[in-house]
C-alpha cells in the first residue's frame, strides 16, 4: 500500500515536470518575447508610469482588432488577413459621419452602425474569395487586401468629387477631388475620444479590484475542484493563475501606497467593456451549435461536408464575423488616435494585428482571447521601447525602428514556416 | 475563321485579352490626347528590359514546383550587395556592371540554397511563407543598410551613420546597356543592349531548361510523384529551382538599377515581388505553367500598361496618381484570379 502510493506520487511529479516543459515548449515565442521585451524596457531607460500609461492606452486601443481574428483560425481559414476590408469599412463609415458632421458619441453609435452593412458586403466577398482558393487562404486575404487598397484609393481619390458629389472643404482636397490625407477627428463635431472619454476609472485601484475578483475566483474553482472530478485536471492551472493574481493584487496593492505617478493613470472604462463584452461573445458562440460548426470545419473539412456540415456557409460566416469586429476594431482604434490617415491607416492592421496574436502563442490554428490580450501587450510593448532601446544601445533610433518592423514580419514568417513544417510532418506520419 | 478566334482565344486567355484590349484603347486615346507615342514606346521598350531579367526569374521558381517566388526581395537584397561592392571598389562603366553580377551570384547562389532548403520544409504553404521571408529579409538588411561597413562618400550618408536611401549611378554604370548601340527608328529610341541582355538571359533559361538538370527540374515540379518513381530527387531540384531564381533576381535588380540610374535600399524591395508576379501571370502563367514567351509578354504588356497609362491618366485628371493606383488594381486583381486557379488546378 505504501510503496504504491510513492510510485503514484512519483509519477505526479515526473507528470508536473514534464507538464512544465511541455507549457515552456507550446508557449516559447510567448516567452522569447516577454525576455525581448523586459531587456527593451531595461535598455530604453523610459521612466515606468510613461510606459504603463502608453501601454494601457495601446492595449485598449488595439486589442478589439486582435480579437476579430480569432473566428476564423478556429474555423479553419488561418489568419484572416482580410480584416483589412473591415477596417475600410469601418473608416468609410467614419468619412461619412465626419462629413454630415455628427461628433461625440452618437457619431461613434453611428459609424458603429454603418460599418456593419459595408463590412457585411466586403465580407461576404472575401469569403467567397477564400472559398475558392481552399489551402491558400493566406495570401489570398493578403493579396485581397492589397488589391481593395487600390479600389479604396480610387474612391476617395477620384470618385469623390468627380462621381460622387462632395462639397465639404474640410474633407475635399482644396481641387475639390478627392479626400484630404489626414483627418482630424478631435473637437465638438468629431469622434475622438468618444469611447474613452465617457468613463475613466484609476488604473491602479481597478487593478485592484480586478485581481481581487480573478484571485478569488480562482481559490474558489480550487476548492470546488476537490469536490469535483472534473476539474481535478485543471487543478494546477487554477493554482497558477491564483497565484498569478495574488501576486498581481499585492503589487498593485504595494504600488497604490507609495507616490508613484503610476496612480494618477487613469483607464477607458467603457472601451474595455465593449473589449470584454466581445471576449464574452467569443466565449459563448463556441459553446452554441454555430461555435461547434466552426470547430468542426476548422478541424477537418472533409469530415464536416460528409457529416451534413454546409462548409462553405459556415467558412463564409466566420468571415462575416471577423470582417464586422474588424471595422469596429478600428472605429476604436481611430477615436483613440484621433486623427485618419484616409490613405494609411487601415494598411497595416492586417500584419500588426497577427503579429501580435502570434506573440502571444498562437498558431495557424489555435488561438484563444487570452493569447490575444497577452500579444497585444507584449507586443506593444517591444514597439514603445525599441527605438529608445536601439538608441541606447547602438547610438541609433532608427535600428530600433527597423528591428520592430522585422519583429512583426518574421514572428509571421515563423510562425507560419512552423506551422507548414509540423503539417508536412504529421501527414508523412500519417503515411 | 471561327474557329481561328476561338484559338487565338484560348491560346490567349481572357485576362490577357482584356489588357491587350484595355493597353489599345490606352494608345488610341494617346493619339487622341497628342501625346508623342514614339516616346511612350520608348519608355516601353526601355521598362520591359529594365525589369524583364526579375520577371525571368520567376520561370524557375513555378517549374520546380514552388510556386511563385514571392520571396525574390530575396535576391534582390543580395544584388543590391553586389552593385554597392562594385561601388566601393570604385569601378565603372562595363566592368563595374560585371563585377555586381559577379560580386553578387555566389551571395545569391547561397542565399538561394538556403532558401530553397528552407521551402522544402514547408511544401503546401511555399507563398506565404515566401512573403514573409522575402518581407524579414528587406526589413532585417534595413538594419544591415545601417551597420554596414561601406567607405565610399557615394554610399555613404555624408554626416551620420548608415547608407544613402537611393544611391546615383551617375558616372558609374548608369544606362550602360541602355546607350550601347542604341539607335532611333521613326522617333523610337531601341535600346539594343539592354533588350539584348534580357533576351540573352531568356536564351540562357531556355537552354538551361534543355539540359538534363533542367529536365529533371521541370519533372520534379510538374508531378513530383512521377519524378521520384523516375529516380529524380525531387527536394534537390526544387532547391536548384529557388537558387536559380533567386540568383536571377540579384541580376535583375542590377540591371534594373543601370536602367533606373540609381539603386534604392531599405524599403524599396519590399513590395517589388509583386510586380514580378503579376507581369509573368498576365503573360500567360500560372502558379505550376511558365515559359519563356510568358516572360516576354507579360512584361511588355504589365510595363506597357503603366507607362501609357501615366500621361494619359495624367491628362484625364490631373490631380494625383492614377496610373499608381490602377498598377495596385491590375498587379493584385492579376495575382487574385491566379490564385483562385491554383486550387482547383493544382493538386
Amino acid at each position: 500500500m505504501e510503496a504504491e502510493k510513492i510510485v503514484f506520487e512519483e509519477n505526479k511529479s515526473e507528470s508536473m515536470g514534464s507538464n512544465i516543459k511541455k507549457i515552456l515548449f507550446d508557449n516559447s515565442v510567448t516567452f522569447i518575447f516577454i525576455i525581448l521585451c523586459l531587456g527593451g524596457i531595461y535598455l530604453s531607460k523610459q521612466p515606468v508610469p510613461f510606459i504603463v500609461n502608453e501601454l494601457i492606452q495601446r492595449i485598449t486601443r488595439n486589442s478589439f482588432l486582435v480579437l476579430s481574428l480569432i473566428i476564423p483560425v478556429l474555423a479553419g481559414m488561418g489568419l484572416n488577413f482580410g480584416i483589412v476590408l473591415g477596417a475600410m469599412a469601418g473608416q468609410i463609415a467614419l468619412i461619412a459621419i465626419t462629413h454630415f458632421k455628427i461628433g461625440g458619441i452618437a457619431g461613434f453609435v453611428l459609424a458603429a452602425l454603418l460599418t456593419i452593412p459595408l463590412a457585411l458586403l466586403f465580407g461576404y466577398f472575401t469569403a467567397k474569395l477564400l472559398n475558392k482558393t481552399k489551402g491558400q487562404e493566406m495570401i489570398a486575404g493578403m493579396i485581397l487586401g492589397f488589391f481593395a487598397n487600390g479600389l479604396y484609393q480610387l474612391l476617395f481619390l477620384f470618385l469623390v468629387g468627380t462621381i460622387i458629389p462632395m462639397d465639404n472643404p474640410t474633407l475635399v482636397l482644396s481641387s475639390g477631388v478627392g479626400i484630404k490625407n489626414t483627418l482630424d477627428l478631435s473637437g465638438p463635431e468629431g469622434t475622438k475620444y468618444a469611447l474613452d472619454a465617457i468613463a475613466k476609472i484609476p488604473f491602479i485601484k481597478s487593478t485592484i479590484v480586478f485581481s481581487l475578483a480573478g484571485a478569488g475566483y480562482y481559490i474558489y474553482k480550487f476548492i470546488q475542484s476537490k469536490k469535483d472530478e472534473r476539474l481535478m485536471m485543471q487543478r494546477n492551472g487554477f493554482i497558477i493563475r491564483g497565484f498569478l493574481f495574488t501576486v498581481l493584487l499585492i503589487v498593485s496593492f504595494y504600488v497604490s501606497t507609495i507616490k508613484s505617478l503610476v496612480n494618477n493613470i487613469t483607464v477607458p472604462l467603457v472601451t474595455i467593456l465593449i473589449i470584454g463584452l466581445i471576449c464574452v461573445f467569443n466565449v459563448f458562440i463556441l459553446k452554441t451549435k454555430a461555435g461547434q460548426d466552426f470547430r468542426s470545419v476548422g478541424q477537418d473539412m472533409n469530415i464536416a461536408k460528409i457529416s451534413g456540415i454546409p462548409v462553405d456557409k459556415i467558412r463564409i460566416r466566420a468571415i462575416l464575423i471577423s470582417t464586422v469586429l474588424a471595422g469596429w476594431g478600428q472605429l476604436i482604434f481611430l477615436q483613440n488616435i484621433g486623427t485618419l490617415n484616409t490613405y494609411g491607416s487601415h494598411e497595416q492592421v492586417g500584419t500588426f494585428a497577427i503579429a501580435a496574436l502570434l506573440i502571444g502563442g498562437a498558431s495557424v490554428t489555435k488561438a484563444t482571447i487570452g493569447q490575444a490580450i497577452i500579444g497585444t501587450a507584449l507586443f506593444h510593448t517591444l514597439f514603445l521601447v525599441s527605438p529608445q532601446a536601439g538608441k541606447n544601445l547602438f547610438g541609433n533610433a532608427q535600428i530600433g525602428e527597423y528591428f520592430r518592423v522585422f519583429v512583426a514580419y518574421g514572428v509571421i514568417g515563423v510562425s507560419l514556416g512552423l506551422h507548414a513544417w509540423k503539417q508536412l510532418f504529421d501527414k508523412k506520419n500519417k503515411k | 475563321m471561327e474557329i481561328s478566334t476561338k484559338k487565338v482565344i484560348s491560346t490567349l486567355g481572357i485576362p490577357r485579352l482584356i489588357i491587350i484590349t484595355f493597353m489599345i484603347v490606352l494608345c488610341i486615346m494617346a493619339i487622341f490626347l497628342k501625346l508623342p507615342l514614339n516616346d511612350l514606346l520608348s519608355d516601353t521598350l526601355v521598362r520591359t528590359g529594365m525589369n524583364g531579367v526579375l520577371v525571368l526569374a520567376m520561370v524557375p521558381g513555378i517549374l520546380s514546383g514552388i510556386g511563385l517566388n514571392f520571396g525574390l526581395p530575396l535576391g534582390i537584397v543580395c544584388g543590391l550587395v553586389g552593385g554597392l561592392v562594385s561601388i566601393e571598389m570604385d569601378l565603372t562603366g562595363y566592368t563595374a556592371f560585371l563585377v555586381a553580377i559577379l560580386v553578387s551570384i555566389p551571395i545569391s547562389a547561397i542565399v538561394g540554397a538556403l532558401y530553397g532548403y528552407l521551402l522544402n520544409r514547408v511544401k503546401g504553404s511555399e507563398m506565404m511563407v515566401a512573403t514573409y521571408v522575402g518581407f524579414s529579409a528587406v526589413s532585417l538588411m534595413c538594419i544591415g543598410w545601417l551597420l554596414m561597413p561601406f567607405k565610399a562618400e557615394e554610399v555613404k550618408w555624408p554626416i551620420g551613420d548608415g547608407l544613402r536611401t537611393t544611391i546615383a549611378l551617375t558616372g558609374r554604370y548608369d544606362k550602360v546597356l541602355d546607350h550601347t548601340l542604341s539607335f532611333d527608328i521613326f522617333g523610337v529610341t531601341i535600346p539594343t543592349g539592354l533588350l539584348l541582355f534580357f533576351f540573352l538571359s531568356c536564351f540562357l533559361m531556355a537552354l538551361f531548361l534543355k539540359t538534363k538538370t533542367g529536365m529533371a527540374m521541370k519533372a520534379a515540379g510538374d508531378n513530383p510523384r512521377f519524378a521520384i518513381a523516375s529516380g529524380i530527387n525531387v527536394d534537390k531540384q526544387r532547391i536548384v529551382g529557388t537558387m536559380i531564381s533567386t540568383i536571377l533576381g540579384a541580376v535583375g535588380i542590377i540591371v534594373y538599377a543601370q536602367s533606373f540610374g540609381f539603386f534604392q535600399l531599405y524599403q524599396a524591395p519590399l513590395m517589388m515581388g509583386f510586380a514580378a508576379v503579376a507581369a509573368i501571370l498576365i503573360g500567360g502563367a500560372s502558379a505550376r505553367r511558365a515559359n519563356i514567351i510568358h516572360v516576354i509578354l507579360g512584361t511588355f504588356l504589365f510595363q506597357g500598361l503603366l507607362t501609357i497609362s501615366l500621361p494619359v491618366a495624367n491628362k484625364i485628371i490631373t490631380e494625383g496618381n492614377l496610373s499608381e493606383v490602377l498598377r495596385i488594381i491590375v498587379q493584385n486583381g492579376i495575382i487574385l484570379y491566379a490564385l483562385t486557379k491554383v486550387s482547383s488546378g493544382g493538386d
